[in-house]
């Protein structure tokens, strides 16, 4: 039994019969094909799926399609704005907070959501909130470094 | 010129753009008109015989295509073992396992459907009747009498015997100690846990008889030879082999592994491309896994502290098989280095390298050289425990003397250059080792327990000279491609035999070339990861990169700046002999007015209307380094750690590296290369362990929510500094840097733990991960002792 669900990624409406276990993130990759979210678990410790649902960063394998009938979804593709990246996409730039990529679009997601309630966290809090997104690449320093160098480049803003 | 100083610049990664805004390539990203999807069954017992399998249910299930058993795969053959020991015992090793199951996660069929979940949902479905047999796991028993047998081929389940050193001068050696010091240190298996999960994509198309192969490879050609001249008997000229962006390898991703060659079978018989990914638990349970040491050391020391003799005998775990490059880890990676940086009087070493059902062990970030480094440097510390001496004095008193040519160890490897004291002295400078010490005391007078470790180390890398591996017995040379192809507007593209899974090699590569050569970083490019496109290249494994790949390119832009002198010559009427060449200019030398840009020369090549006599058009060169030697990076780390000794807690508070891997293309590059390794060796030391249950063979930390990786919230800032002693075995004076921090940073952080602990008279934990559990467990031992 399928069932039909409607959601809003990047500002564009995407409406797919799924099976009620279909999981969010594969309907963002396999049937708006949008790629950039990735799997790195099965079980919500890595991090490498998180998106921005309704305004919370969110582990975009530990949702149901279903449950996202309706939301308000930004994923990677969606940060930059005008073919302008994004401050924290820039501050991974240019930091070196990033090796190997594929954690990458989850850390960055996280980072907004660290940054959009605290726009000035300490080195500690950082460290804190990453909890719950895994490298195996940077050993964190740079990611951390980055997320710093966000905050101060959007607090000029 | 702007373009002199791109070498050694920290220059920002050009391959950034796409993963920042989610525009990676990744394996499983790639979806192709009429795919299908694939799934495994496998094996729920760590030992048992297939009785039969029975498809029935399975292949009437919606959406199901194909099911394939071993049976079924008729002339394939065993997956190879690509380096052979004297001796050494070769399983069988099906794609699909055919009679039995040898450990958890044996795959035993594969379901192919239209979804992926038709085809998990299938896989449930097909029932194979087992035998279960009782299964050994412990590295320690595997050889014991009595241990079920796993292998006929290999009695006793040992695989191979193996021995480096002089036994009768270690034995004289241990006869005239003072002090002998004796441990048994145990190091525990690891689980790479790439973020990225294997996967594959096959697609054979019919009408070509072409097979394409998309797979998270560290080194596609080697996937390529490997499959199809060994296991599937198909010509390797129609096949290609894609590696496009990959996910993290620290070694799981070079070896040959059951899924991808089943695939590429699989899809020559149903002819629609499959794909496969890997989830998180399949990857524990068949990504090979590193290290599984038991070892039995012992120092001979002199009361000064002089270290007269080294003795070991190591049990290496090699798991259910011989996985691709798994006998050379604990034999020729490990045993070799057990010389370290320091002068020992004798060295000797055994390695029994036995089977268990368990999953198979191959390299894992560093190789053997952490197992070593780790061995030698908690055997210091405890040393240096035993004599009442400075651990830093100690390792000062017996560091090999500087030398820039050359160091025969007593354990057949000869190092390139080194010049340990210094790189140690800026280190201690570093961590203000006095005041830490006093800082330390004064701590402890208030209940606080402060810890410093330290270790140093030595890396073989830049693998490796094909004739000196040929003799260990690899089956492969160990050379690396480059080929430099120079278009007629004079931009560059760059093919390298490397692969990048993280390196950063599009950036780095192209500050080389575009150094090399004196043009705009942006007028080149480069190549890697595609069979079908760059000369055969034998990959990325071994921080060997930027030393052999790096190498190999540079060979190439040499032979193109030697026809474009020709060329230049012949348009200035000069002879080629008088020609130079520098920044993007071939001039006459001592007249640079008289010159011509590189871009002249390239399109002069392509049109050839003006051209010399006997030299051919077009500009374009592909060589093959060999290099002559290893290169022998070094370094020397230190952690400093507060343990609550109430609850075992380990807090690192200061995390310090000094590295010496020769000259260094891109330093941002090479610190964050270091700090990744840094964590991943805390991770060893402070969480990480798989953990077989050795009574059901089971793989009891079979996730992330058992398994530990390290956290943002673990790690401190890292502390990183360089000295540099370029290798004279390349003309790019470069080591490598790939692995440094992993084969540091274990022994720093454990000789942390254990000097904070010290005054609870403990000296030594045989045990890794140093979990609150194990750390509260000796502390209150020691308390009763007392």
């Amino acid at each position: 039994m399928k069932t039909k669900v409607t959601m809003t990624i990047n500002g564009v409406s995407y409406s797919h019969e799924v099976e009620p276990r279909m999981l969010l993130v594969h309907f963002i990759r396999e049937l708006a094909g949008l790629t950039g979210t990735h799997v790195g678990c099965d079980t919500s410790q890595c991090g490498a799926c998180t998106i921005d649902l309704n305004g919370l960063a969110v582990k975009s394998c530990t949702l149901l399609a279903v449950q996202a009938d309706g939301a308000k979804i930004t994923t990677i593709e969606g940060l930059a704005k005008d073919g302008k990246l994004h401050p924290i996409q820039e501050a991974f730039w240019e930091k070196h907070g990033l090796q190997c990529g594929f954690c990458t679009p989850g850390m960055i997601m996280s980072a907004a959501q660290i940054l959009q309630r605290n726009p000035n966290p300490s080195e500690a809090e950082i460290r804190h909130q990453l909890e719950g997104n895994l490298c195996r690449c940077t050993g964190y320093h740079n990611i951390v470094k980055a997320i710093q160098y966000a905050a101060e480049a959007m607090a000029k803003r | 010129m702007a373009t002199a100083r791109l070498m050694g610049s920290s220059i920002k990664r050009r391959e950034d753009p796409r993963f920042i805004t989610g525009k990676g390539n990744y394996t499983d990203d790639l979806k192709l008109p009429g795919m299908t999807y694939a799934a495994f069954v496998r094996s729920e017992h760590a030992n048992a015989r297939i009785r039969g399998i029975d498809t029935a249910r399975a292949r009437a299930h919606p959406g199901v295509v194909a099911i394939f058993t071993g049976k079924d795969m008729t002339a394939v053959n065993s997956l190879p073992c690509g380096w052979l020991l004297p001796e050494l015992k070769v399983p069988q090793h099906p794609p699909l396992a055919t009679e039995a199951a040898r450990c958890v996660g044996d795959p035993v069929a594969i379901v192919i459907a239209e979804s992926q979940t038709a085809a998990l949902d299938a896989a449930d479905l097909v029932k194979v009747d087992w035998d279960v047999l009782p299964s050994v796991t412990s590295t320690a028993r595997a050889a014991t009498p009595g241990a079920p047998q796993i292998h006929e081929v290999a009695p006793n389940n040992i695989a191979f015997k193996f021995q480096i050193g002089d036994a009768a001068e270690t034995d004289a050696a241990f006869k005239k100690a003072d002090v002998v010091v004796k441990k048994r240190i145990v190091n525990q298996r690891l689980v790479a846990n790439a973020v990225e999960p294997r996967a594959c994509v096959a697609r054979y198309e019919d009408a070509t008889g072409d097979l394409t192969l998309w797979v998270t490879s560290q080194n596609p050609h080697v996937h390529r030879l490997l499959m199809t001249a060994f296991v599937l008997g198909i010509p390797e000229h129609k096949v290609r082999v894609i590696a496009p962006d990959v996910g993290g390898g620290f070694g799981s991703k070079i070896f040959l592994y059951n899924e991808e060659t089943v695939c590429s079978w699989a899809t020559r018989q149903i002819k629609r491309p499959i794909r496969w990914t890997s989830d998180r638990r399949e990857a524990f349970q068949t990504d090979a896994q590193g290290r599984d040491h038991v070892t039995d050391a012992e120092v001979a020391l002199a009361t000064d502290g002089t270290m007269l003799g080294l003795r070991v005998k190591t049990t290496a775990n090699l798991g259910a098989y011989l996985s691709t490059f798994a006998p050379a880890v604990p034999t020729f990676l490990y045993a070799t280095l057990l010389n370290g940086v320091y002068t020992f009087g004798a060295i000797h070493a055994e390695v029994t390298g036995v089977f268990t059902n368990t999953t198979p062990v191959d390299a894992y970030r560093g190789a053997g050289r952490p197992e070593a480094a780790y061995l030698l440097e908690r055997m210091v510390d405890a040393c240096a425990a035993a004599l009442r001496m400075d651990p830093a004095e100690l390792r000062k008193k017996n560091f090999i003397p500087k030398f820039d040519n050359g160091y025969q160890t007593k354990v057949a490897l000869m190092y390139d250059s080194g010049n340990y004291g210094p790189c140690f002295d800026t280190l201690l400078k570093m961590l203000d080792y006095k005041k830490f010490r006093a800082d330390q005391a004064a701590a402890r007078a208030q209940g606080r327990l402060l810890g410093v470790g330290f270790s140093t180390y030595i890396e073989a890398c830049s693998i490796a000279p094909s004739k000196v591996v040929g003799a260990l017995g690899a089956q492969a040379g160990l050379w690396e491609s480059g080929k430099v192809r120079v278009h007629p507007t004079g931009k560059v593209t760059v093919f390298t035999g490397s692969h990048s899974h993280g390196q950063g090699h599009e950036t780095t590569f192209a500050q080389l070339a575009a150094d090399q050569l004196g043009i705009p970083m942006d007028d080149v490019d480069i190549v890697h990861g595609d069979t079908g496109i760059v000369p055969f290249g034998m990959g990325t494994y071994g921080s060997r990169s930027a030393s052999v790949g790096g190498t190999a390119i540079l060979m190439s832009i040499n032979k193109i700046k030697e026809k474009g002198k020709k060329i230049a010559a012949h348009l200035l009427e000069a002879s080629p002999g008088d020609m130079d060449y520098a920044n993007g200019q071939f001039f006459v030398k001592g007249s640079p007015e008289k010159a011509v840009p590189f871009g002249t020369v390239a399109l002069v090549a392509y049109v050839p209307h003006n051209f010399p006599e006997g030299v051919e058009p077009g500009l374009e060169e592909t060589s093959f380094y060999d290099p002559s030697n290893f290169c022998f990076p070094f370094g020397a780390h230190a952690c400093v750690v507060e343990v609550d000794a109430e609850t075992g807690h380990v807090k690192i508070l200061r995390y310090l590296a000094v590295d010496d891997v020769g000259n260094v293309i891109n330093p941002m590059i090479v610190d964050g290369m270091v700090h990744g390794g840094i964590a991943q060796g805390v991770g060893q030391a402070l969480w990480e362990g798989a953990v077989y249950d050795d009574t059901s063979g089971q793989l009891v930390t079979g996730s992330l929510m058992d398994y530990t990786l390290p956290k943002a919230d673990g790690l401190p800032m890292y502390e990183t500094a360089r000295t540099v002693t370029p290798t004279p075995v390349n003309p790019l004076g470069i080591k490598g840097a790939g692995e440094t921090g992993t084969i540091a940073s274990t022994p720093a952080v454990v000789n942390a733990v254990v000097d904070a602990l010290s005054g609870f008279g403990i000296d030594h934990f045989e045990a890794m991960p140093l979990t609150p559990e194990r750390v509260w467990k000796a502390v209150q031992a020691a308390k009763s002792r007392k």
